[in-house]
C-alpha cells in the first residue's frame, strides 16, 4: 500500500488486473479486426521481435545446412539432370504458349471481345512460415517498399497461393488458401461452373461447399480462379477436386479438393499485379 | 550474471519464458505441428502456481503479445488467452499445490483447453474457426509432458531460489 497525499493506493487485486488484460486485449483486438491503424504499430513491434523469429528458426537452418552439405554427388547429378530435362521441356511449352497467346489475341481481336491484360509480377524470398496452430500464412521479403499492397495475390509455379493480408515495409504475411478464413472464387475448369474455394486449415486440404447434387462436377476436375471480387486475376489454377461426398441427408455436396500450388514446397513466390502492363518498371506502385 | 538474488531469480523466470516462446515459434515438420504443446501456457502455469508474487496476470499477458506478434494473429487474442490462463493458476494456485502430480497434470490440460477454446471462439466470431479434432492435441499433449516440465522448473526454481 502506498500513501499518496492522503489518497491510499493498494496493488490492484488479481481480478482488477485480469479485467485490465481483457479490456486492453479486445480493444487491441478490435482495432487491428476492424481497420488497419495498428499496422504501423505492429509493424515496429514485429521489428523488435524479429530476433526472436531468427533464434527460432536458427535449428532448422542448421539442419537444413548440414542435410545439404553431406547430399551425396550422385543425389546432384540426378537432380541437376532433372532440372535440365524440366528446363527444355518448359522451354518447349513456353514457345508454344507465346504463339498461342498471339493466335488468342488475334481470335479475340476478331470476336471484338476485350483482351486480357498481361500481368505483372515480382519474385519473393520466403522468409518464415507462421508456426501458429492452425493457420496458414507465411512471411515474404517484400512489402510495402516493393509497391506490394493488401490484397494482392501471391502464386507460384503451379498456382494461386493466397493474398496479401499485412503489410510491413520491406516485409509482408500472405495467407495461404488454405487458411480457415481463406476463400477463392472459382471457375470449374472444364464447364464454367462457379464455385468458392474455402481454406480448412488442413495444408493440403480444400473445400468447396454449397454445390447441390444437380451440379456438374467431377473428381479430378481442375478449379481456376474466376476474377470474380477483383482479388485474384482469372484463370490461374487454384486445386483439384479428390472427392465428391453425395450424402442424400445433407442440402449440399461436400466436396473437397487439393490446392495445385506447393504451399508446402515453394521457397520462391510470386508478388502478381493483375492488370498492370509488362511494360512498367518493376518497383512502381 | 547478477550478484543480486532476486535479480538472479528474476532472470531465470524471464529466460524460461523465452525458452518456452523459442519453442513455441520453432519451425516444425507439418505432421509434427498437432502436437507441439503449449509451451508458453505451460510454463506460465508452473510460475503463476509457484511464484504468484512474481508471475502473474500482466506477465502472461505481455508473453501472450509476443506470441501474437510472432505469429501474425489479431493482436490481443493470445494475449488475452494467457492472461486468463495466469489469472486462473493464480486463483488455484494452493490447490494446484496440494495436488498428487497426475491430477495436477488433469487440471494444467483443463487450463490448456480453457485457452484454446478462448481463442476457438475468438476466431469462430471472425468466421476463421480451425476444424477437427487435432485442434485439441497440444492440451493432451500438454498434460502428458506436465510431470516431466514440472520436475525441470522446480529444479530451476530451488537452484535459482525464486519464490
Amino acid at each position: 500500500m502506498i500513501n499518496v497525499y492522503g489518497w491510499t493506493l493498494r496493488a490492484p487485486t488479481v481480478v482488477t488486473r485480469l479485467v485490465l488484460a481483457t479490456a486492453v486485449s479486445v480493444t487491441l483486438m478490435v482495432a487491428d479486426h476492424k481497420g488497419h491503424h495498428l499496422e504501423r504499430i505492429r509493424g515496429a513491434l514485429t521489428v523488435v521481435v524479429a530476433p526472436l523469429q531468427w533464434l527460432a528458426s536458427v535449428p532448422a537452418a542448421i539442419g537444413a545446412g548440414t542435410l545439404g552439405f553431406f547430399t551425396d554427388k550422385r543425389t546432384l547429378e540426378q537432380t541437376n539432370a532433372r532440372l535440365r530435362e524440366e528446363q527444355a521441356l518448359l522451354h518447349a511449352r513456353l514457345q508454344q504458349f507465346e504463339s498461342l497467346e498471339q493466335e488468342n489475341t488475334r481470335l479475340r481481336q476478331m470476336l471484338g471481345s476485350a483482351t486480357r491484360v498481361a500481368e505483372r509480377a515480382l519474385a519473393a524470398e520466403l522468409i518464415e512460415i507462421s508456426q501458429e496452430p492452425f493457420t496458414r500464412k507465411i512471411l515474404i521479403a517484400k512489402g510495402e517498399d516493393s509497391g506490394a499492397y493488401l490484397g494482392q495475390p501471391v502464386i507460384d509455379a503451379h498456382g494461386i497461393m493466397g493474398q496479401v493480408t499485412q503489410l510491413y515495409t520491406s516485409q509482408s504475411r500472405v495467407t495461404l488458401i488454405t487458411d480457415p478464413g481463406h476463400a477463392v472464387p472459382v471457375l470449374v475448369n472444364r464447364n464454367g461452373l462457379r464455385a468458392l474455394v474455402f481454406g480448412t486449415g488442413n495444408p493440403d486440404l480444400l473445400s468447396v461447399p454449397y454445390l447441390t447434387a444437380a451440379a456438374d462436377i467431377r473428381e479430378g476436375d481442375l478449379l481456376v480462379s474466376s476474377g470474380m471480387g477483383g482479388t485474384f486475376p482469372a484463370g490461374y489454377p487454384v486445386a483439384t477436386v479428390t472427392k465428391i461426398v453425395d450424402d442424400r441427408n445433407e442440402a449440399f455436396l461436400v466436396v473437397t479438393a487439393r490446392p495445385v500450388a506447393k504451399l508446402n514446397h515453394s521457397k520462391q513466390v510470386l508478388l502478381v499485379w493483375p492488370g498492370a502492363g509488362t511494360t512498367k518498371a518493376a518497383g512502381a506502385k | 550474471m547478477s550478484p543480486n538474488p532476486s535479480a538472479r531469480a528474476s532472470v531465470s523466470v524471464y529466460t524460461s519464458f523465452l525458452i518456452a516462446i523459442l519453442l513455441a515459434v520453432m519451425p516444425l515438420p507439418l505432421w509434427a505441428e498437432p502436437f507441439r504443446p503449449d509451451w508458453v501456457g505451460l510454463v506460465l502455469i508452473y510460475w503463476c502456481m509457484a511464484a504468484p508474487e512474481r508471475v502473474g496476470v500482466g506477465t502472461g499477458w505481455a508473453a501472450g503479445l509476443i506470441l501474437d506478434l510472432l505469429y501474425g494473429s489479431l493482436l490481443g487474442l493470445h494475449a488475452l488467452g494467457k492472461a486468463l490462463v495466469a489469472f486462473l493458476a493464480i486463483k488455484l494456485h494452493l490447490k494446484l499445490r496440494m495436488f498428487p502430480r497426475w491430477q495436477q497434470a488433469v487440471a494444467v490440460m483443463a487450463l490448456l483447453l480453457l485457452n484454446q477454446l478462448l481463442v476457438v471462439w475468438i476466431r469462430g466470431m471472425l468466421g476463421k474457426a480451425p476444424a477437427g479434432i487435432s485442434y485439441w492435441t497440444p492440451s493432451v499433449v500438454g498434460m502428458v509432458i506436465w510431470p516431466w516440465l514440472f520436475v525441470i522448473l522446480r529444479d530451476v526454481r530451488r537452484r535459482f531460489k525464486v519464490a
